[in-house]
Parts: C-alpha cells; sequence; structure tokens
C-alpha cells in the first residue's frame, strides 16, 4: 500500500513512466535471463574446459586452439557451406516459379498457393521423418514407384553414399521450405505495377526482358531477403541431419550445429561446443550484417 | 464457300491475341495442377500408410493402395514407450499452451508499454529485445541446458516453455508494438482522462482493438513451439517428458523395438494435423505475421 501512495505522490509523467517500465519489465527480465545471460556465459564457458558434472577450470583460449585442428569441425564448416550453396539455388529457383504461377488471381488460386505453403509449417523435425520413410530402400514408396517405372533395376540405399543422401536431404528440405521463399517473392512480384510490363510489351519486349530488365531490378530487396533468409536457415541445419542421415555415411553429414550437439550434449565437452557456438555466432551476424546492408533503404 | 473458308482461317490480331493467352493460362493450370499433387504427395502417402494395416505398412517392396482401412498403427503407437503416444501428444500441448499464454501475455504488455509509454532507457531496451533476432538460438542452448539444470528446470515442460516464450518474444514484441501503434491514441486519452488505469485501458479497450495481432503472435508461438526439435531433444532427458516430435525420433531409430514404419507415419500425421489446421483456418493472420515480421524487419 506504502508503494500505491507514495505513487500517488508523483506527477502524472513520472506515474506514466514508472507505468511504462513496468509494462516492459517481464519482457526485459525473460530477455535477460534466457538470452542475454547465456550470451554472455557462452562467452565465458567457451574459455573454460567445462564438463556436465565434475571441476571446471579456466584454460584461456585452449578450446580455439584445438579447433583449429579438430578435423572433424573442419568438415563441418566445409559441409556446411557446400549444403548451403546447394541448396539455396534449388529453393530460389523453384520458389521464383512458384511465385510467378501464382501470382495473378485466377480462379482457385488461393488452393494452389495453400498448397504450395503448407509444408512450412510442418516441423522440420517431423518431415524429415516423413521423407526418410518415403526414401527408405525398404518401405518407401519413392524406390517402389522409381522400380515400377524402370528407373532403376534394385532399390536404392539413398543415405549410403555421401552425394545421393546429400541430393535427398535437399530435396526433402526445398519441399518443406520452397512455399516460405515463394510467399516472400510473390509480395515482391505484386508490389511491381502491371503498367511497367504493359509498355514494355508494346516496346516489343519478350518475356526474358521483361524479366531481367523489370522485374529482377525492382526486386532486388526481395530477392536479398529471400536468399539471406535461407542461407541463414541452411547454416543452422540440424533436424534434417539428424534425423535422415544421422550424420553419415561415415560423418561426411555432420553440419555445425550437430557437431556442436554432439560434442556438448554427447561428449559433454561443453566449453568445447561453446567455443564452437561462438565460430558459430560471428558467422551469422556476419550473414546478418550482409543482410542489413543489402536491406538497406538507400538502394 | 471461298470467302468462308477464309474468314475461318485468318484471326484478327485481338484474336490470335486472345487464343495464345488461352493456351498460356491452360499450360498454367496443368503446371499447377501438377506441382500441387507432387507437393501433396508425401502428406497423403503418409496417411495412406498411417491407415493401412500394420502387416501391409511394413510390406517389402511396399503396396501403394491399403486393402482395407484400419486405425490400428494409431493405437499401437498408444502402446510405444513408456508412456506411449497420449502422453507425448499431451507433453507436446502442455509446452505449446504455456508458450502460447506467456508470449500472448509478455507481448501483449511489453509491445503496449513500448508504443505508448516513454521512460528513459526505452529504445535500448527496444533494440536489446530486438537484436536477439540476430543471434540464432542454437548458439546459447549450452549455456541455457547448463542453467536449467542447476534450478532443476531442464526436464520439465515449465522449463522448456519458458525458453521457448523467449525466442518466441522479438516477433511478438515487435508485432503487438506495432498493432499498438495503428490504433490512434485519442481514444486511450479520453479513458485516461476519465481516471482509468493503464492497465484497465489496455484491457477493457486496447485488447479488442490489437486482438488481429494477439491471434498473430499466438499461431506463431503454438506452431514453432509444437514443432520446435533441437531444444526439446537437449532439455528432455526423461522419456517420459519427450514431445512429440523427439518421441517419434526414437520410433523411428527403433529405441521401442523394430522399427515399426505404419506407426512412425501414424505419429507423423497426428503431428502435422493441428499446425495444418490452424494454419488453414486462420491463414490471413498467418500471412499478416508473415509480412510484418519478415519483410519489414
Amino acid at each position: 500500500m506504502t508503494a500505491l501512495q507514495s505513487l500517488q505522490g508523483l506527477s502524472w509523467i513520472q506515474r506514466r513512466k514508472i507505468t511504462g517500465i513496468l509494462f516492459v519489465l517481464p519482457t526485459v527480465i525473460f530477455v535477460l535471463i534466457f538470452f542475454i545471460i547465456p550470451l554472455l556465459m557462452t562467452f565465458f564457458m567457451s574459455f573454460h574446459d567445462w564438463p556436465l558434472f565434475g571441476d571446471r577450470a579456466f584454460i584461456g583460449f585452449d578450446n580455439y586452439v584445438d579447433l583449429t585442428t579438430d578435423r572433424q569441425f573442419l568438415k563441418s564448416l566445409d559441409f556446411t557451406a557446400r549444403y548451403t550453396l546447394l541448396v539455396t539455388p534449388p529453393i530460389f529457383i523453384l520458389g521464383f516459379i512458384l511465385a510467378s504461377l501464382v501470382r495473378h488471381n485466377i480462379p482457385g488460386i488461393g488452393i494452389f498457393r495453400t498448397i504450395f505453403f503448407m509444408p512450412v509449417v510442418i516441423g522440420l523435425g517431423v518431415s524429415s521423418l516423413l521423407w526418410v520413410w518415403l526414401l527408405n530402400d525398404q518401405v518407401g514408396i519413392i524406390n517402389r514407384f522409381m522400380l515400377d517405372m524402370g528407373l532403376v533395376t534394385k532399390p536404392q540405399l539413398f543415405m549410403a553414399k555421401p552425394d545421393s543422401a546429400m541430393a535427398v536431404v535437399i530435396l526433402s528440405v526445398v519441399w518443406k521450405t520452397v512455399g516460405f521463399t515463394m510467399i516472400l517473392l510473390l509480395a515482391g512480384l505484386q508490389g511491381i505495377p502491371d503498367e511497367l510490363y504493359e509498355s514494355a510489351e508494346v516496346d516489343g519486349a519478350g518475356y526474358f526482358q521483361k524479366l531481367l530488365y523489370i522485374t529482377l531490378p525492382l526486386m532486388r530487396r526481395t530477392i536479398a531477403l529471400a536468399l539471406i533468409l535461407s542461407v541463414i536457415g541452411s547454416v543452422l541445419s540440424f533436424d534434417q541431419f539428424y534425423i535422415m542421415t544421422n550424420g553419415g555415411p561415415r560423418n561426411s553429414t555432420i553440419s555445425i550445429v550437430y557437431w556442436i550437439f554432439n560434442n556438448s550434449f554427447t561428449y559433454f565437452k561443453m566449453g568445447y561446443g561453446a567455443a564452437m557456438s561462438i565460430v558459430l555466432l560471428v558467422i551469422l551476424v556476419i550473414l546478418s550484417a550482409v543482410q542489413f546492408y543489402l536491406l538497406r533503404d538507400n538502394t | 464457300m471461298a470467302e468462308t473458308t477464309l474468314q475461318q482461317t485468318r484471326y484478327t490480331p485481338q484474336q490470335i491475341q486472345k487464343f495464345r493467352q488461352r493456351i498460356i493460362i491452360t499450360i498454367k493450370y496443368i503446371l499447377l495442377i501438377v506441382l500441387a499433387l507432387l507437393f501433396l504427395f508425401p502428406i497423403l502417402w503418409s496417411f495412406i500408410n498411417s491407415i493401412k494395416p500394420p502387416s501391409e505398412a511394413l510390406a517389402v517392396p511396399p503396396t501403394y493402395l491399403p486393402t482395407q482401412i484400419v486405425s490400428d498403427n494409431y493405437t499401437e503407437l498408444t502402446t510405444f514407450g513408456r508412456v506411449g503416444l497420449v502422453q507425448h501428444v499431451s507433453n507436446s500441448a502442455i509446452v505449446a499452451l504455456l508458450t502460447v499464454v506467456g508470449t500472448i501475455i509478455l507481448s501483449t504488455l511489453g509491445g503496449y508499454g513500448f508504443a505508448r509509454f516513454h521512460f528513459p532507457g526505452k529504445n535500448i531496451l527496444f533494440i536489446m529485445v530486438l537484436s536477439t533476432l540476430m543471434i540464432p538460438f542454437q548458439s546459447i542452448l549450452i549455456p541455457l541446458f547448463v542453467m536449467l539444470v542447476q534450478v532443476e528446470l531442464h526436464n520439465s515442460l515449465l522449463g522448456l516453455a519458458l525458453v521457448y516464450i523467449t525466442f518466441q518474444l522479438p516477433f511478438g514484441i515487435f508485432l503487438m508494438r506495432n498493432s499498438f501503434l495503428a490504433v490512434p491514441q485519442e481514444i486511450e486519452e479520453a479513458a485516461l482522462l476519465d481516471g482509468c488505469t493503464s492497465l484497465s485501458v489496455l484491457y477493457r479497450m486496447m485488447l479488442r482493438l490489437v486482438f488481429p495481432g494477439i491471434v498473430t503472435v499466438a499461431i506463431y508461438a503454438f506452431i514453432n513451439s509444437w514443432n520446435e526439435f533441437l531444444a526439446a531433444l537437449i532439455f528432455m532427458t526423461d522419456q517420459n517428458n519427450f514431445t512429440l516430435p523427439i518421441f517419434l525420433t526414437n520410433v523411428r531409430s527403433g529405441l521401442y523395438g523394430i522399427i515399426d514404419w505404419g506407426a512412425l507415419q501414424a505419429g507423423v500425421i497426428v503431428s502435422i494435423i493441428p499446425s495444418l489446421v490452424i494454419f488453414i483456418l486462420l491463414q490471413r493472420y498467418y500471412m499478416n505475421g508473415l509480412m510484418g515480421g519478415a519483410v519489414k524487419s
């Protein structure tokens, strides 16, 4: 009660200030406890030998030095980069094709937009469980279908070779995420006035000329956004490899997050995992900076 | 005679144009239908497999269509593991519900505070909340785990929900702040002059006006927490507390005996349905969030 009484003694503006602080306080506390402190702790832990149980010890930069000779870590950086480079173009190109197809409001177009977008709201973990079954060599329908069509002579073990494992993971991820890129690009396409195309047609421009000189330049920012979001998602990939390939064959499909997960929560080398998290963080901050640069207003 | 054939073969430019457009639109529809079938195929096939008799679901090579439609795969899944499907669905539902309620309360209060009040440090705090968008949660999971272990909130549905709420906050705050900013200030000022407290203005008047924003925030909180995999995999160390995706991953890896593909697809369908139903029914709100959240940021 005393707090309330002293509040009443304050001026209206002061009371508004305090009320405002009280409104945002819960959010600030949550972000502090579950985000800012863990973030600072990641740095702190990365300078320690930090097992889950037992004593921890300050070891300076040793974890970071160890990273430079950890062959699996370097392999996971390389793998994540290759995966990102390979998965981004098909997502973007198919996303663009889908966006162009559903651009105009022809009858029934809403249903098609919904269908293409549906996989986006399914979890990546669950969609991976779905695809790992579709692609299975014994019970998978894809192998049965390819056999019946005469495309293959015996069931394919997609997960047994690094290249085919990569290819089918990409297939599943494209299915799962392309709807998101489609919607982004659709919004961009619809922002271009029809008159531009009409006057270009009067001048005799064909489809590819319109694409090259009108669509792509005017959609720079949307395209940059779609690409960067897809790159960030790929750099952080984990679920699809954990579930579909289990990191195999012969540890060839272990992404950065996967290797952090293994070190921290299988081997419980948490300090080492934290050092890798910092590397991941730096990569992501650079990517976000690129995003802001590409999306800045004065382009 | 000669004149009529001439008229039939020679088309005006407008007719040719119209004819070309009709062909283009036909090709478009054919492409759309083929692509739509390809996109639907995985979900459809999972569903078909889930209603096959278990022996047919395990057949090598697989059959295309079931000889009879049964729910055996679903009932079998309820006996998997220590506690079965129902417990894991309810785990996921509890976490999702806590996340939705927590996210709505915090983002509404915070969004209102950031939109309507002036206090020292406001901009810094707002930037702090939003800057968390740039930092992937994957990189802070290790200390989060260590912290939750310390307060014994690891392996608890509440602990997982608290982490999920935090992941949802930047989006929630951003969206709710914009929703409040879109409401004309005069309405509130009148009520405040009449002596209403800020909280009752928010509760009695503003909530109705920003309701679409709340629905959007709730949809994202639900779908994201219902689907989340990595944090749930790390934090839930006791089988009984596994959320649905973690439970299903164990079905797939054969932790509960031989891999039962029919049961697995039944589980996939169970976990797909809530997100799909919410998305299809509330699509407008979902898309608002996409445009407000992704495009503007």
